[in-house]
């Protein structure tokens, strides 16, 4: 790359680019831009990026904030801004545009087919995703015990969620983990 | 800021639309709820929000939208928040859905970056980290359990054969996401369109 190029149309275009091949969701994608923001840009080392991935993490939000985070690190707020919105943007553009033609032809046969058929895969690679995070984050009984009650309360009860969160990071905090 | 509702659109056509609209500022308040309180993922939020909380969407409904931006490409929360916004308020209604789940947490996000870059310090926030991550991946399988149920109701027994397909595929026997889609998604598509061919015929 070039070291002239102005940083934030670098990012507009990175960004841009990887959103439309990010199937699955930003989380999906975090391989690939820890490739473009370690290895081939420089724009930061190692560490950084884990650092920055947690911060990502422990920020609510979309999944997709850790694209906020690259951009600021790169560029401040103009290129926090930029790339956030070159991530989410174009394919966003695709989403309405996919929707509405779904939402329009609903009286033809294909577009309720369609769904139909993809509700079942969209739900098992959910719970693939819960699985392979489970094994990931619990590391101890303890966290595998947090994982379970979480899940059994969140299912079975109209506790908000929150307080299960909220558990879950005192604990972390206390060193329980 | 968004402060114009937008007048006398609604009442047009009460047959085709759900009873309850919401309106632009309704949906980015909406929108930054879920998103704020969405530490590990915005799904469990956005699900106990739309069709808990304002029965905005039915259960069937909201699985149907999330599958149709799981897979699309790009983060699918900020998808669903998009065509679920325009599909009540159109373009602006899209716009304000996506600021509002975007826009707060971005601050926060930047606000913790800066702090950061500061000082620092990251070992404390990263056992608060792991806590919490411990709790939401549990709070993700709920959710999963949850989409399941309408499959389960409707007693969905080739839905639940393909869920648990892709589930054994990817969560168990790791194998790569494309070549599971790439087998999956024709095998579904057509075992659907099967189905409803002797159910209509």
């Amino acid at each position: 790359m070039n070291p002239e190029t102005n940083p934030i149309s670098t990012l507009v275009w990175t960004f841009g680019l990887m959103s439309l091949f990010a199937v699955g969701g930003a989380n999906s994608a975090i391989p690939e831009m820890h490739r473009i923001a370690v290895d081939v840009h420089h724009w930061m080392d190692e560490k950084q990026f884990a650092d920055i991935f947690a911060i990502s993490q422990l920020s609510p939000g979309p999944n997709v904030l850790i694209v906020t985070l690259i951009g600021y690190a790169v560029a401040g707020v103009g290129g926090a801004l930029a790339a956030t919105l070159a991530m989410c943007g174009p394919t966003a553009i695709l989403a309405y545009y996919v929707s509405r033609l779904l939402q329009r032809s609903r009286h033809s046969r294909w577009p309720a087919i369609i769904q139909a058929a993809l509700v079942p895969l969209s739900i098992g690679l959910m719970g693939a995703s819960g699985l392979i995070l489970a094994l990931t984050s619990d590391r101890s009984w303890v966290a595998g015990l947090i994982t379970v009650t979480a899940a059994v309360l969140a299912f079975a009860t109209r506790l908000n969620p929150a307080w299960m969160l909220l558990a879950g990071g005192a604990l972390g905090f206390a060193g329980v983990i | 800021m968004v402060l114009e509702a937008p007048p006398a659109v609604v009442p047009d056509i009460p047959a085709a639309t759900p009873p309850i609209q919401p309106g632009l500022l309704e949906l980015f308040v909406a929108f930054a709820k879920m998103s704020l309180a969405g530490f590990g993922g915005v799904l469990v939020w956005a699900r106990r929000g739309i069709v808990d909380q304002h029965r905005w969407m039915t259960a069937d409904e909201f699985n149907e939208t999330y599958a149709l931006c799981h897979f699309l490409p790009g983060p699918n929360i900020v998808n669903l928040s998009v065509v679920f916004g325009s599909r009540f308020r159109g373009i602006p209604g899209g716009i304000a859905a996506f600021t509002g789940l975007v826009g707060p947490p971005m601050l926060i996000a930047i606000i913790l970056a800066a702090l950061y870059a500061r000082y620092g310090e990251i070992d404390a926030l990263r056992r608060i980290l792991a806590g919490v991550s411990c709790a939401a991946v549990g709070l993700l399988i709920a959710v999963v359990f949850k989409m399941m149920m309408p499959l389960i109701k409707r007693r969905d027994a080739v839905g639940l054969v393909m869920l648990l397909a892709v589930f054994i595929a990817i969560g168990l026997a790791r194998l790569p996401l494309q070549v599971v889609l790439l087998v999956a998604i024709p095998i579904s598509l057509g075992i659907t369109y099967f189905m409803r061919q002797r159910v209509n015929g």
